[in-house]
């Protein structure tokens, strides 16, 4: 084990993941903390529909787009899905993390093959790119977009590649790749809370919020 | 820092809550929210990018309620909501949205951007960036009862026409009736016709009715202005009528703000929950042909389509009730493209109409409906809100197009079965 690169990988399985774990998660909780202490006013008018049923079922719903909304914005829309997709593939259903994970909380599930994993790599990967090109092409999103999309743009594409390059040992030294995999990840797992990545976790309040307004209306959502 | 920033930003700091910190936190830039809104529809402009009209209170949430903001504040980084920020925002809260509450409706998130909108323009009124016209029309309200001026001579003397004309007793400020009829200021003022129909159907119905003297329409410029004082002394006039009277239910007018007003926003804006029931005047007249208390007799053979108001169907979730009425008496009746809950706005809603200033943008935005209304090519268009119906008239009459506009509840009025 003379890798000179051995302790850098050392490091970045150990201190450096559990640094990057505590940041997420305590990061995640004080802004949850941060949304939720505002507080919402209770809705006084005499209410038509079950706003709490509706507001639970548009957490799913909103899943799907609006009819005729995809042809509007395609690129945004299918790079969307195929990016968001192809990155819980490749991250739940590789070996290796399945293993990290499961040390984690202690669940275990079945692996997919590489071959599927590196497709759904390589899907996340272009996807992420036509999502560049249209934040960069397209006037709406050019002008919407800021240093935090730019950033999360490189934060999430990283590990994918990174990944990628270490299991098929392509871009020199292997131990190397796998480091530097890993602290890729933790770049991610540290900005997640201070970043709109932040929007896998709370999507699902605003989409609650949203669903309950609308539901309490009898009104769609 | 000025006293009018001043309180602005305390409105806004005020209006920042759960759900707008989660909305702000969510939101991925994604731009679909554009998409959805009249305005960068028919302009391609990506200034009227529905999340971007809400860039001042997002840098307020940002700089003041989150973590990493005050942190970046304390540093002196971040940068402030200034006086000019606001003027120059004025344009986008309020000539370019209509609160029609599609963006809502599409954002991937869940934001839902148009209450927020309207929650901005409480930041902007109080700063005094609220535009003239609207500003006007609230002390209009406020000194002479409506936006539109003192309108009681005017509905004395439809009252008195319309008894004449059909035999039937209109009842003003009689106590212990179901309801008290409120309509809209626009109904009082042009589109009087809806009285007379209002009259024969409640009549034929055995519904019993009131106006009041002292609250008789419904238009509400505190919601649009953005005025929460103001918004709760418009509708505590309609509460105070409706509760000198003892009526068990207020009917709110084919006025899509006016239901926004009195029927959601309200009990919040008192403070407690209403002694008597709300009901819309075409959820009313929906209840009654289920309960075969409407009949009707004969159809209109023209062609005809539907527009939906936004703040009663999209924002306020009377969907099937006004097609139901309509497929009563009409075998003709087409809908347009996006019918229904995602239909597109006139262009006038929210204040837009009242403001000058913004008269050739609607225009423009109006031709998203121009194209749906001549794919149908309807020969008449009926709506339920007399705001949508005004707008619809003069942005048809502005691109040279012969339709007739009506109300749906005058047009029930006509096949009214009269045995
Ligand atoms: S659609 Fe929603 S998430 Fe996308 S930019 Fe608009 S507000 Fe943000
Ligand atoms: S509410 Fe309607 S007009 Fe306003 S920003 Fe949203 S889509 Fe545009």
């Amino acid at each position: 084990m003379n890798n000179p690169y051995f302790d850098l990988l050392m490091w970045a399985r150990g201190p450096g993941f559990d640094i990057a774990l505590t940041i997420m998660v305590g990061g995640i909780l004080l802004r949850l903390v941060e949304i939720f202490v505002l507080g919402r006013k209770k809705d006084l008018a005499a209410p038509k529909g079950n706003g709490v049923l509706q507001g639970l079922r548009t957490v799913f719903t909103r899943s799907v787009p609006r009819k005729g909304a995809m042809k509007e914005a395609p690129v945004t829309y299918i790079a969307g899905y195929l990016f968001h997709i192809g990155f819980f593939v490749a991250f739940l259903f590789l070996g290796a993390h399945i293993a990290l994970i499961g040390d984690l909380i202690g669940i275990q599930w079945p692996a997919a093959n590489k071959a599927l994993i590196e497709i759904a790599t390589a899907i996340a990967v272009v996807a992420l790119i036509a999502l560049l090109w249209t934040r960069f092409k397209d006037p709406v999103r050019r002008a919407l977009s800021t240093f935090d999309d730019y950033l999360v743009w490189v934060l999430s594409i990283l590990p994918l590649v990174t990944g990628y390059a270490a299991v098929n040992t392509m871009f020199g030294d292997s131990t190397l790749m796998m480091a530097i995999h890993m602290l890729s990840a933790e770049a991610l797992m540290i900005a997640f809370p201070f970043t709109k990545l932040m929007h896998a976790v709370t999507f699902a309040v605003s989409r609650y919020y949203n669903g309950s307004i609308q539901g309490r209306k009898g009104a769609e959502s | 820092m000025s006293a009018s920033l001043e309180k602005g930003l305390n409105a806004l700091r005020e209006q920042i809550d759960a759900p707008v910190a989660s909305f702000f936190t969510s939101c991925v830039s994604c731009g679909i929210c554009a998409e959805a809104c009249l305005f960068y529809q028919e302009t391609g402009d990506p200034k009227y990018t529905p999340i971007h009209k809400l860039e001042p209170m997002r840098r307020i949430w940002s700089n003041e309620f989150t973590l990493l903001g005050r942190a970046k504040s304390m540093l002196g980084m971040g940068r402030k909501v200034t006086e000019q920020d606001l003027a120059d925002w004025e344009e986008l809260v309020y000539d370019s949205c209509t609160m029609c509450g599609r963006c809502t409706l599409v954002c991937p998130v869940g934001n839902d951007i148009t209450m927020m909108i309207r929650k901005m323009r409480e930041g902007m009124s109080a700063s005094g960036n609220a535009p003239e016209e609207l500003v006007a029309g609230a002390k209009r309200h406020w000194e002479k009862g409506s936006p539109m001026g003192d309108l009681l001579p005017a509905l004395t003397a439809h009252v008195k026409n319309v008894e004449k004309s059909t035999g039937i007793q209109v009842n003003v400020d009689k106590k212990g009736v179901d309801y008290l009829v409120i309509l809209s200021a626009q109904e009082v003022a042009v589109y009087n016709e809806v009285i007379e129909a209002l009259a024969r159907i409640l009549d034929k119905a055995g519904v019993s009715w009131t106006f009041s003297s002292e609250a008789f329409e419904g238009t509400n410029v505190g919601i649009q202005i953005g005025s929460k004082d103001l918004a709760r002394e418009f509708v505590s006039r309609t509460v105070n009528a409706a509760e000198k009277l003892k009526v068990k239910g207020v009917i709110s007018p084919e006025c899509g703000h006016a239901y926004q007003a009195l029927r959601w926003e309200g009990p919040n804006l008192i403070g407690r929950t209403y002694p008597f029931e709300v009901v819309h005047v075409i959820e009313l007249l929906d209840r009654l042909r289920a309960d075969g208390r409407l009949k009707t007799k004969g159809m209109d053979h023209a062609k005809l389509t539907f527009h939906d108001p936004c703040q009663i169907n999209r924002r306020g979730g009377i969907n099937h009730e006004p097609r139901r009425l309509l497929n009563m008496v009409a075998d003709n009746f087409t809908e347009t493209e996006d019918a229904g809950t995602m239909n597109w706005c006139c262009g006038g809603g929210g204040g837009v109409g009242s403001n000058e200033s913004a008269t050739e943008l609607r225009l423009q935005a109006f031709q998203r409906k121009k194209r749906q209304f001549e794919a149908v090519a309807p020969e008449k268009i009926v709506t339920m809100c007399a705001y949508c119906h005004h707008i619809l008239e003069e942005s048809l009459e502005h691109y040279d197009m012969d339709i007739e506009v009506q109300g749906l509840t005058e047009l029930m009025a006509e096949y009214l079965e009269d045995a």
